[in-house]
Formats: C-alpha cells, structure tokens, sequence
C-alpha cells in the first residue's frame, strides 16, 4: 500500500472551511425617512458568504460592519444569555445568536424582522417599555412576611423544583411578541409576565403569591391567554410557557373556590 | 471573498404593512375582579351540561318512535305541555345563548383592534342575544298547544279528547 497525495485544487484546498452564499433580507424602518416618503418599512436585501458555524447574528454583523452601518439591532452578550436580540427570522421569533444559518435554509433568503406587536425605534430595534412595564406590575421580586430568619431562607429540593422552569427566562420577549392576542391591542400582560410571576407563585419562600394572583385576575390577564401555544414554540430558552400560564389559573380557581 | 453588493430594497413594501410601527402601547386601566374567573369557568361547565342537553334533545326528537318523521306541530306542542322539556329546552337556549354570546365576546376582544369597533360589534351582539333569549322564552312558557278553530287534524292528539 502506498499513499497517495491528492492533488491540491486550487479551489478546495486542505484545511479551507467550506462557506456558503445567503442573502439576508431584513425589513427596515427609519423613524426620520418615515414621514417623508410616506413608506413605513422596506424590505432590503443583503447577500453575503457565511460558514456553517454562523448565526444569524453573525451575518447581520456582517451586514453592518462591511455593507452598510445603518443597520440597527440590539445585541449585547451574543451567546443566548442576554434577551437582547430577539427577532421575527423566516416568520418565527427567535435568537438571532442561537439560530444558525444553515438550520434556516440558507438556500432561501432569510427574512429578517423585529418582534411583532411592540413600537419598533429602527430597523430590528423594538421599544420594550410596555412589556417591561407588565413585568414590573407582577412584582418580580421577594415578598415575605414576619421576621426575617437569622441565617437562610430553607427551600428543600422539591421546593426548588417545582418552579425551575420559569426561573429561566432571560426576557428577550420571544414569547409575548409570538402571541397572537399580545399583537391585537397591546393590553394583555403576556407570557412573559405570567412566567415570571409563576416563579414566585410557586416559590416556597416567598408570601406574595396572593397579590400577584389578584394583579393577573385581571380582565387583561391569564384569562386572555388562549392556549395557542405560540409562546412555548418562541421561548429560547425551552421554557413550557403555555403550561405555566395554566398552572396560574388553576391556583386562582382554586382560591376563588 | 464577499459578494460586496449592497442589497438594493428588492420588494417595495405597500404603504402601512407595519401598523402604526410606533403607536404607544400602555395598558389603559387595572381591570381586576372575577368577572373573567367566573366566565371562564362558566364556560367549561355550561360546555359540559350543553353536549348532555343538545345530544339528549337529538336523541329524543330523531331517534325515538318515529324518528324525525313525527316532528310537526302537534309533536312540538305535545313536549311543551310537559314541564319536563318546557325546563330542558330553557335551560338549553340560555344555556347555549350565554355560552355562545361569551364566545362571541372573547373574539370579538381578541380580534377588534379599535375600541369603536369593540364596542358596535359587542352592541349587536348583545341585542341578538337579548331578542333571541327573550323571544325563546316567550314562546316556550306561552306556547298555546291547541289554537281554538285550528284543523283538528294538526293538533296533538289531546287537544280534541
């Protein structure tokens, strides 16, 4: 046996990483060219050469530090901890630093949106005070009664498991934007607020579950939510979203009766 | 490496695909209280008590005796001397008129983005409602089974014993 040494193409040398085209169509909006041209948001194409490892963050950089610096998104730690760049990607709400280009049909232009149902500020940037606000208005944050205990607050590991799924959410808005009675009127508290709520309901250690019950027994709270299951399919994190919002309505029909 | 062609806006959008991108969204007012609980729970109930009522009501008029073949007017009017069927058939138009109107309801909110437009449809809605229910419940504790000078012939069986 002898080996023998393929000849190096010029093309597909050994040790090249194989890289592919895309285009990247992403809907823009200028907030100071709105009002002129009359035209609200316009699609624009990008078409770059992107490697199996890339996300889709990664071409929008692309986009934005080699084809034009206008391109507005948020991104801030760019590995799926921060919530800061969720967007609409081929119709869906997801990361766009979890999602790679080639689990997307790059084969396609990828289309590229902010989250639905929130004021968009530019281009992939949405204004996320309306769903901050319902956040706060669930309290996110310990409530307890009668003396504090002298070293910790004791929680067995069943305790801590029993809400373990909602203390993942990173509030990127994923879900809250998926949901189709979010888009109508923007009244509804969303998912994202009743998930954060769960995580305390359900917390042993903590003694405000009848307050936060009572600020979702509201006519724009839990009782709107249609178990369309958008938001469990959004979560990022795999978060059974929809199943938490049921689980707050059974504890309030089990306190009003 | 890069194909540097800057993407040029390949699809021109129509005006206003993206309603009012930046409409304030502030939820309006706390609307807190068990009306929608008790709704909701309603509900699943009335579902429940609706698919006995409905089926039992199908049961009884297609299947027994002569099946669909014996409706006619003095079939109808035999059951409402009954106070049996007069209690069911109430209980199932109000049953399924608040059932659907709660329905209805929800749709509307989740659909009507306008609150004028909330407002008219759930108006008509409840005038429907009101003019159905009230009517319905006219005719089944009025309902005269054997009109004086009617055909003998149509009436039930005991109106000319």
């Amino acid at each position: 046996m002898t080996a023998v040494m393929e000849k190096a193409d010029a093309s597909t040398r050994t040790g090249d990483v194989p890289s592919f085209d895309v285009t990247i169509r992403v809907r823009r909006f200028n907030p100071e060219s709105a009002g002129e041209s009359g035209v609200e948001s316009r699609w624009d194409e990008f078409h770059i050469t992107a490697y199996g490892t890339d996300r889709v963050l990664d071409a929008l950089h692309k986009i934005k530090w080699e084809h034009d610096g206008s391109l507005t998104f948020r991104r801030s730690c760019a590995h799926g901890v921060c919530g800061s760049d969720a967007m609409r990607i081929n119709g869906r709400n997801r990361l766009a630093c979890k999602t790679l280009l080639k689990d997307v049909n790059p084969d396609k232009p990828i289309t590229v949106e902010p989250i639905k149902g929130l004021p968009v500020v530019k281009d992939l940037v949405v204004d996320m005070e309306p769903f901050f606000a319902s956040y706060r208005e669930i309290m996110p944050f310990l409530i307890t009664n009668g003396n504090e205990p002298t070293k910790e607050r004791i929680q067995s590991a069943e305790q801590r498991e029993r809400f373990d799924d909602t203390t993942k959410c990173i509030l990127c808005a994923a879900c809250t934007s998926s949901c189709p009675v979010f888009w109508t009127d923007g009244q509804y508290f969303g998912p994202a607020a009743i998930v954060n709520a769960h995580r305390f309901i359900f917390d042993s250690r903590d003694d405000g579950a009848q307050q936060r019950l009572e600020v979702l027994n509201d006519k724009e709270g839990v009782w709107r939510c249609r178990t369309t299951f958008n938001c469990t399919e959004a979560c990022p994190r795999g978060i059974e979203v929809t199943k938490a919002i049921q689980e707050v309505k059974r504890a309030m029909i089990t306190r009003a009766f | 490496m890069t194909n540097a062609t800057h993407g040029t806006p390949a699809v021109a959008e129509r005006v206003g695909t993206l309603d009012a991108p930046r409409s304030p969204y502030v939820r309006k007012k706390t609307t807190r209280g068990n009306y929608e609980l008790y709704s909701w729970v309603f509900m699943r109930a009335s579902g429940v008590v609706l698919v006995v009522l409905v089926f039992g009501h199908l049961f009884v008029n297609l299947m027994v005796g002569d099946g669909v073949e014996a409706i006619d007017f003095a079939f109808v009017g035999g059951k409402w001397t009954n106070p049996f069927w007069q209690v069911w058939d109430l209980l199932m138009l109000w049953l399924a008129m608040i059932h659907g109107t709660n329905g209805l309801r929800t749709i509307i909110n989740d659909y009507a983005e306008r609150d004028v437009t909330r407002g008219v449809l759930k108006g008509l809605l409840y005038l429907a409602f009101t003019i159905v229910v009230v009517l319905g419940t006219l005719v089944i504790f009025t309902f005269e089974p054997c009109p004086a000078g009617a055909d003998p012939e149509l009436l039930a069986s005991f109106c000319t014993a």
